[in-house]
């Protein structure tokens, strides 16, 4: 009932002062959430095109399991303070399941930027145009995808968008405008309060994954799902070619009533201690 | 034209991986026919510092502010954009860990270059510029070419072999950095700050010793512990594990926890499932110890025991000990 109040509000009165104030009560609270489309954990990496390209032969595709972690926090912030949840994909229609899915989790609407991932500064560059369009309060993604590891993109965005970023971020509270994180750093973690808006890449605990149910699942098919083109055009990087790690050799088993000849061939022979 | 390299400092020493990008950062400043140059950001003493010489450095811009006491990427990266652009270097290099992809990717978006996370190898320097990286989760390696003036790369440890003395015995010359400062990179609070007691880092230890699930519970664990300390090693676990509390979350190893590349990785009653092994397999030598002599893990490993943990550890801890 509230937030249909104060939708109403919001309409007739001067908006720019009043959404300070709503952040405040969090009520316009708008929350991105950028995922990616990559093979499941469990695929057999394989490429073809003279290794130039990923055999996608018989890969499963997940959203990657850390955007996964943000969707997860972000569903949860929409639902305790109200706003919107907004998802956004740089890719291909092959996606479109994996943003369904999302939608079902529990996202209201969902961009999709209609671009092969060049690399993360394309990606980053398409995040942080379509969030300077929107002025989210929230932005949300994995702490890296589970393709390229790199796990660079929120950096890129935050920059690009000149607010702060911070990964991996286990644990995130809202009061108002203030979040408070706990954030992994080596060896430990730091627990952190800064002021929205702010980029931030996930990691477990910070949610448990969510799977979404029969009711999510009908809704999601009827939810905005918007399409648009790409910006900016220059090529930083081109991938070349892939190549497979060289197969393991043999395991030399050494018998349990013998194990104390381990520490010797660690020493001896693959001279690691 | 220079190559900078960014190092981690830790209690005011250089961190080993960072020692490590040195020697990288070196080796690429020769092909490319540049000088070295080192920032360290934060308190260090100058004979520390010097070191970054023997590992090939020319010269070390350093940095030191109270403002600059916590980790602060948004800060350091700015750090990093002043000092590339006053030694015009063309070639970045981190070394990989949250700060440095942090620090690669802001630093990036403001030198409009490529970044690339995740280096294997040197760099091709003839002709266009091309990096190998391992990609989905060390499943397999890319070639990438980069196109960028600036060439940003965060590397992986054990890329190179390292000694101390091959590359140069000088000293590093060391320079004092004053960068100025974004007010907007000092809008956070640091609250508290928890460092697990251990000495050692995952990401900086040379051997794990590792427990998954067949250690049975926490109550268990000394043993494994026991085999860490002898060995000089640092402790981890497979991600049920850690979700079941036995162990903290920063001991989490495998595809969506710490991925690791130390030379030594002894697993204790892990399964060796396709997530776990994609944080171990950059690893030199893997040793596996499990009941199961099935258990997937074997495929992976170079050596191998089958049999309980609880009676081989002990003896393994016996034995290590009696080393030197
Ligand atoms: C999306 C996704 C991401 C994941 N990410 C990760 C990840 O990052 N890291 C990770 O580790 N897992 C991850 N997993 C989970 C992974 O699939 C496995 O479930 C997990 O690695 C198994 O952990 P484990 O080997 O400790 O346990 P188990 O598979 O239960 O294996 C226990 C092993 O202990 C052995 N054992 C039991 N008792 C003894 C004894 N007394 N002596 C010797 N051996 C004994 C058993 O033979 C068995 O092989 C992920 C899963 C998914 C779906």
């Amino acid at each position: 009932m509230l937030a249909y109040y104060l939708s109403f509000y919001v309409n007739c009165e001067d908006k720019v002062i009043l959404r300070s104030v709503t952040i405040h009560n969090h009520m316009t609270m708008k929350i991105l959430v950028c995922i990616t489309n990559v093979p499941d954990t469990t695929a057999k990496i394989a490429f073809t095109d003279n290794d130039t390209k990923l055999n996608k032969n018989g890969i499963q595709y997940i959203i990657g399991p850390y955007d996964d972690y943000a969707l997860a926090r972000g569903v949860e912030i929409r639902e305790q303070s109200g706003g919107t949840l907004t998802v956004l994909h740089v890719g291909g229609a092959e996606a479109d399941p994996q943003i369904r899915k999302a939608l079902a989790i529990g996202a209201d609407d969902a961009i999709r930027v209609n671009a092969e991932p060049l690399d993360s500064y394309f990606t980053a560059l398409q995040i942080a145009h379509i969030a300077k369009q929107n002025n989210y309060d929230l932005i949300l993604m994995g702490r890296e995808s589970i393709d390229y590891n790199s796990g660079v993109v929120h950096g890129l965005v935050g920059e690009m968008l000149g607010i702060p970023s911070y990964s991996p971020v286990m644990k995130l509270d809202l009061d108002g405008n203030n979040a408070t994180i706990t954030r992994e750093i080596d060896g430990g973690n730091e627990i952190l309060k800064v002021s929205l808006p702010l980029v931030l890449g996930c990691q477990e605990p910070i949610a448990e994954w969510k799977i979404p149910n029969m009711r999510g699942i009908m809704t999601a098919r009827t939810k905005p799902l918007n399409v648009v083109e790409s910006v900016g055009s220059e090529v930083l990087t081109t991938p070349e070619k892939y190549t497979l790690p060289a197969p393991k050799g043999a395991c030399k088993m050494i018998p349990a009533s013998e194990a104390e000849t381990l520490i010797r061939l660690l020493q001896t022979e693959a001279k690691v201690l | 034209m220079s190559v900078l390299i960014y190092i981690e400092l830790e209690n005011g020493s250089i961190k080993k991986t960072s020692l490590e990008t040195i020697a990288y950062g070196a080796k690429v400043a020769e092909k490319t026919g540049g000088k070295a140059i080192v920032l360290a950001i934060g308190s260090a003493d100058a004979s520390e510092l010097e070191k970054a010489g023997r590992y090939g450095a020319a010269k070390v811009l350093h940095a030191t502010d109270q403002k600059l006491e916590h980790e602060n990427s948004m800060a350091y990266a700015d750090i990093l954009v002043q000092a590339v652009q006053q030694e015009n270097s063309k070639v970045v290099i981190l070394a990989k860990s949250g700060l440095g992809d942090a620090m690669a990717a802001r630093a990036a978006a403001r030198l409009k270059a490529a970044v690339v996370s995740g280096v294997t190898q040197l760099p091709e320097t003839d002709g266009v510029f091309t990096v190998t990286r391992s990609v989905f989760s060390g499943k397999a390696f890319a070639k990438t070419q980069i196109h960028s003036e600036i060439k940003i790369l965060v590397v992986k440890k054990n890329v190179i072999e390292m000694d101390e003395n091959a590359v140069a015995t000088e000293n590093a010359e060391i320079v004092p950095f004053s960068p100025a400062f974004r007010e907007d990179d000092f809008k956070a609070t640091v609250v508290q700050v928890e460092k697990a007691n251990t000495e050692l880092s995952l990401t900086e230890a040379d051997i794990i010793v590792s427990g998954g699930r067949g250690m049975k519970g926490p109550e268990n664990w000394q043993p494994l512990v026991d085999l860490a300390r002898a060995l000089g090693a640092a402790t981890g676990c497979s991600k049920p594990v850690s979700d079941l509390d036995w162990r903290p979350h920063h001991e989490h190893i495998g595809q969506t926890g710490i991925k690791v590349a130390p030379n030594l990785y002894i697993a204790c009653g892990i399964s060796g499932a396709i997530q776990h092994l994609a944080g171990v397999n950059g690893s030199k030598c893997i040793v596996v110890i499990n009941k199961d002599p099935e258990a997937p893990f074997f495929k992976a490993a170079d050596y191998g025991i089958v049999g309980d943990i609880f009676e081989i550890l002990p003896r393994l801890t016996e034995a290590a000990k009696k080393l030197k």
